[in-house]
C-alpha cells in the first residue's frame, strides 16, 4: 500500500517537473506585458498584411511589438549611445520592446550564420554590405525596404546616395547606412618628427624611404594583425587600386577580365617591396587586430594602415587608455604609373540590415537611429562617421574631420575587397594575402588563387 | 557483463514469470530509454545525415541546397594541400599527446598519490586548468605568449633572462608546439585524475610483497603499477586521441589556424569552410572525414585493445 502512494507521488513529482519545466516562460508572460512570447504568434499574422500596406505607423499603438536588434558597438561610447537612443524610442513607443544582443565582431558573424540558416535573423542586425549582403539578399532573408524609403523621401535623401547604395542589391534596397568611412595610414607625428620626417609620403616609393628611416631611428614603422588577416588585405588591396584602378577591378568582377591580370600580380610584388624592409613589430603575423591597435596606442609603432574606427579602439585598447596624442592621417600613397588615383579611397562602413521578418517598427526605429540628431550623436563622440547631411556638423574630432574630407574628395569609392567579393572569395583572399606576409606564396599565386575563386564563385 | 543474466533468476525467485509481466518490463525498458534514444536519434544520428546529405552540395548556407555535385567536395578535399597540412597537425598533436601529455599526466599522478606532504594541495593546482573553460585558457596563454616583452610574461623572461623574444604564436615553426603547451597545460589534470583514481584500485599487498621480494621502486612500478593501470591508460589513450583529432577551441582562439595554417587542425579546417568562406557543402564533406577517421579509429582501438584485464582477474 504504502509502495503504491510512494509511486503516485514519485510519478506526480516528475510530472510537476516536465510541467514546470515546459511551462516556466509562459506562466511568466502574464506578469511582463511586453514579453517575447507574447508577441511572437502576432509577428507571424502581422507579417503578410505589412508587405501589402507599406505604411509604417498603421500597427495600432497599444499593440505590443518585438524589435530585435544584433549590434558589435561593444565598447562605450557607442555603446551607451546605442542603449540609450533604443530606451528612447521605448519610452515614446510603449507597445514596443527592443531586445539588444551585443557581440563582438566575430562572434556576431558566427551566430549570424546560425540564425540565418534556420531563416531566423534578427530584425535589425549588423551589416557591411557588399558579397555576404548580397547573398542574404538572394536567399530571401531580408526585406525589401524601398517602398518605405519612397515613402519618406526626407529619410531617403537625407543618406549621401554612395553609402544608401551599399546596402541595396539590383536597385532594391535592404538596409540603410549609418557609418561610412575608409582606410588610411594613422601615424604618430611625433614618432615621425623624432624620425626626422616632416611631411606624409605621397607616392609609394616615398613610403619605403621613410619605412627605411623610421627603422634606421631605431622606430617600428607599421603595426599590424596578421594573425587576423584583414588588416595585411588592406595593403594588397589598396595596391591593387592604385595599380590596376577601378577599370580592371570592375571588368575582373564583371568575368570580362581576370583578377590573374599582371596588374595583380603587380599589388603583390609592391607588398613584397615593402615586406622586404621588415618594417612591422615582432610576432605581427600572429598578432590580432586589437593587438595591432595597442601597438599603435601605445607609441610603440609609427603607423597603421586602419579605417576610421582607429582612433578610437587605439584608445581603447593603450595601456593608458588614451592612444597617439599626436595622432595624423594620410592617403595611402599613389603608385607611379598605376592606373588609379591617389584619392581614390578603400573603405567601408556600418550599416543596419532589415531581417526578413521586421514589422513596420523596426523600420521606424532605424529611421530613428539614422535621424540627424542620432547621427550627430554619432558623430560627436568619434563613434562613426555619420552618412546623413546635416549630421557632419557633429564631427568635432579633426581626425574623423580629415576622414570624412578624404572621403568627399575621392571619385570612386571602393568597398575593402573580402567584403565586397562574395564570401569565399573574400576568405581566400584574407588567406592568401597572408602567405605574402609569411612569404609562403608568390604574388603570383595569390592573384590565380583569388581568380579561380571568383570564376568558381561569379558565374 | 557476466553478472547480466542473473538478475532475471532473482526475479524469478520472487514471482513465477509470466507473459504479460515480461511485457511490462520491456515496455518499462523501452520508456526509459526512449527520451535518451530520441535525443541520441535527433541531435547525433540525424545531423549525421544531414551533414552527408549536404556534403554532395555546393550550398552557401542561405536557402535550400540545390546545386548537386557528388563526390566532388570528397575528391577536392583529398587534393588540398591545407587538409592535408591539417591531418599531419592533428597526427602530430596526438603523437605529442601520447607521447608527452600521458606519461606527465601519469608521472604527476604517481607522484601526488604517494605520501607527499601537501599533497591535496598539489591535486587541486594540477587539476585547476582542467576547470577553467578552454575559451579562457586560450586568452591567458595568448596573453602570456604576446610577443611584445613589455606585454608578454613568458617574452619578459627571455629578455630578462638575456634571451630573444620568442613569436610563439607567429612563427610557422613554433605555433603548433605553443599550441600544445596551451593544450597540455589544459588537460594534464584530467588525464592525472583517471591514474590517481586507477592507482587507487591497485592493491596495496601487491607492492608491498613485490617489495618484500626485493623489486626496487622502478621495477615495481614498471611491473605492477603500469600492467594493473592498463585499462585506465587506455581509456586516457582513447580519449586523448579522439580529444586531439576534434581540438578546436583552443587553436581557433589562439591561431584560428595560422599562420598561414601552421597550426591547422580538422576542426578548424572545416570551420574555415563553413564557417568564414560559407562553403557548407565543403565543410560538411570535411565533418564527414573527421567522422570517418574518429570511427575508424574507435572500432580498430576497441579491438586491438580487448586485452586480458588483469584486475578483473583478481
Amino acid at each position: 500500500m504504502s509502495r503504491k502512494i510512494y509511486m503516485i507521488l514519485s510519478t506526480l513529482l516528475i510530472f510537476a517537473f516536465a510541467l514546470t519545466a515546459c511551462g516556466a516562460p509562459a506562466t511568466q508572460a502574464p506578469a511582463a506585458t511586453d514579453e517575447p512570447a507574447a508577441t511572437e504568434p502576432s509577428a507571424a499574422t502581422e507579417a503578410p498584411a505589412a508587405t501589402e500596406e507599406p505604411a509604417a505607423t498603421e500597427a495600432p499603438a497599444g499593440e505590443p511589438v518585438t524589435i530585435t536588434w544584433w549590434h558589435i558597438t561593444t565598447k562605450d561610447p557607442g555603446l551607451s549611445d546605442w542603449q540609450k537612443m533604443a530606451d528612447d524610442y521605448m519610452a515614446a513607443h510603449p507597445n514596443v520592446n527592443i531586445e539588444i544582443t551585443v557581440l563582438e565582431n566575430e562572434a556576431f558573424k558566427t551566430k549570424l550564420t546560425t540564425v540565418m540558416q534556420s531563416g531566423d535573423p534578427p530584425d535589425v542586425f549588423q551589416s557591411w554590405g557588399g558579397g555576404g549582403f548580397n547573398q542574404q539578399v538572394e536567399a530571401g532573408l531580408l526585406k525589401d525596404i524601398t517602398a518605405d524609403l519612397e515613402a519618406d523621401p526626407a529619410w531617403k535623401d537625407s543618406f549621401a546616395p554612395g553609402a544608401l547604395g551599399v546596402y541595396s542589391y539590383q536597385g532594391k534596397n535592404y538596409g540603410v547606412p549609418w557609418d561610412m568611412g575608409m582606410v588610411g595610414f594613422w601615424y604618430n607625428k611625433d614618432l615621425f618628427e623624432q624620425a626626422g620626417i616632416d611631411a606624409p609620403p605621397a607616392t609609394w616609393d616615398e613610403f619605403l624611404e621613410d619605412v627605411q628611416t623610421l627603422k634606421d631611428a631605431g622606430i617600428t614603422p607599421i603595426s599590424i594583425g596578421e594573425g587576423d588577416k584583414w588588416p595585411g588585405m588592406h595593403f594588397w588591396n589598396y595596391l591593387a587600386t592604385r595599380i590596376c584602378g577601378q577599370e580592371k577591378f570592375e571588368a575582373a568582377m564583371a568575368r570580362t577580365g581576370s583578377f590573374s591580370d599582371p596588374c595583380f600580380v603587380e599589388a603583390g610584388v609592391k607588398l613584397q617591396e615593402l615586406l622586404a624592409l621588415e618594417p612591422f613589430q615582432e610576432g605581427f603575423l600572429g598578432a590580432t587586430h586589437d593587438e595591432m591597435q595597442a601597438t599603435f596606442g601605445n607609441g610603440q609603432a609609427a603607423m597603421e594602415l586602419s579605417g576610421q574606427w582607429a582612433p578610437s579602439t587605439q584608445a581603447a585598447n593603450a595601456a593608458d587608455q588614451v592612444g597617439v596624442e599626436n595622432l595624423g592621417l594620410f592617403g595611402f600613397p599613389a603608385v607611379d604609373g598605376g592606373a588609379g588615383a591617389g584619392t581614390d579611397v578603400v573603405g567601408g562602413g556600418n550599416g543596419f540590415a532589415i531581417g526578413k521578418n521586421a514589422e513596420p517598427e523596426a523600420i521606424d526605429f532605424v529611421k530613428y537611429l539614422t535621424s540627424v540628431e542620432n547621427q550627430t550623436v554619432i558623430a560627436a563622440n568619434g563613434s562613426g562617421i555619420p552618412v546623413v547631411k546635416g549630421a557632419e556638423q557633429g564631427l568635432t574630432d579633426p581626425n574623423m574631420l580629415q576622414v570624412a574630407e578624404t572621403f568627399a574628395a575621392a571619385d570612386y569609392f571602393q568597398l575593402y575587397y573580402d567584403q565586397f567579393l562574395p564570401p569565399a572569395t573574400g576568405s581566400v583572399l584574407n588567406d592568401s594575402v597572408q602567405g605574402i606576409f609569411a612569404g609562403t606564396l608568390t604574388p603570383e599565386e595569390v592573384a590565380q588563387a583569388v581568380e579561380d575563386s571568383v570564376a568558381q564563385e561569379i558565374e | 557483463m557476466q553478472q547480466l543474466p542473473a538478475i532475471p533468476n532473482i526475479l524469478k525467485l520472487k514471482r513465477e514469470s509470466s507473459v504479460p509481466r515480461r511485457l511490462q518490463d520491456t515496455l518499462l525498458i523501452a520508456l526509459f530509454l526512449s527520451p535518451a534514444l530520441v535525443l541520441f536519434l535527433l541531435f547525433v544520428i540525424y545531423p549525421i545525415f544531414r551533414s552527408l546529405y549536404f556534403s554532395m552540395f555546393d550550398w552557401n548556407g542561405l536557402g535550400p541546397a540545390v546545386d548537386f555535385v557528388g563526390l566532388k567536395n570528397f575528391t577536392d578535399i583529398m587534393t588540398d594541400k591545407v587538409f592535408l597540412k591539417a591531418l599531419g597537425n592533428v597526427g602530430l598533436i596526438v603523437a605529442f599527446s601520447l607521447g608527452l601529455q600521458l606519461p606527465l599526466a601519469l608521472a604527476l599522478a604517481v607522484m601526488v598519490g604517494r605520501d607527499l606532504p601537501g599533497r591535496g594541495m598539489f591535486r587541486t593546482i594540477f587539476f585547476l586548468p582542467y576547470v577553467l573553460s578552454e575559451v579562457n585558457v586560450a586568452i591567458m596563454w595568448m596573453l602570456l605568449f604576446n610577443p611584445n616583452p613589455d606585454r608578454g610574461l613568458i617574452n619578459a623572461v627571455a629578455v630578462a633572462l638575456g634571451g630573444e623574444p620568442v613569436g610563439w604564436l607567429s612563427d610557422t615553426d613554433i605555433v603548433l608546439w605553443s599550441v600544445f603547451i596551451a593544450l597540455t597545460w589544459k588537460y594534464f589534470g584530467f588525464h592525472m585524475l583517471l591514474y590517481l583514481a586507477g592507482l587507487q584500485n591497485i592493491p596495496a599487498e601487491l607492492e608491498e610483497a613485490a617489495r618484500i621480494d626485493g623489486a626496487n621502486s622502478f621495477q615495481n612500478f614498471f611491473y605492477i603499477t603500469l600492467p594493473l593501470l592498463g585499462s585506465t591508460i587506455r581509456t586516457t589513450v582513447y580519449l586523448s586521441v579522439l580529444g586531439s583529432i576534434q581540438q578546436f577551441i583552443l587553436v581557433w582562439i589562439m591561431t584560428k589556424g595560422g599562420p598561414v595554417n601552421a597550426s591547422e587542425t580538422l576542426a578548424t579546417y572545416m570551420y574555415r569552410f563553413g564557417f568564414v568562406r560559407f562553403q557548407l557543402g565543403y565543410g560538411s564533406a570535411v565533418a564527414i572525414y573527421m567522422f570517418l577517421i574518429c570511427l575508424i579509429f574507435s572500432l580498430i582501438y576497441q579491438r586491438l585493445s580487448r586485452q586480458p584485464d588483469y584486475l578483473t582477474g583478481l
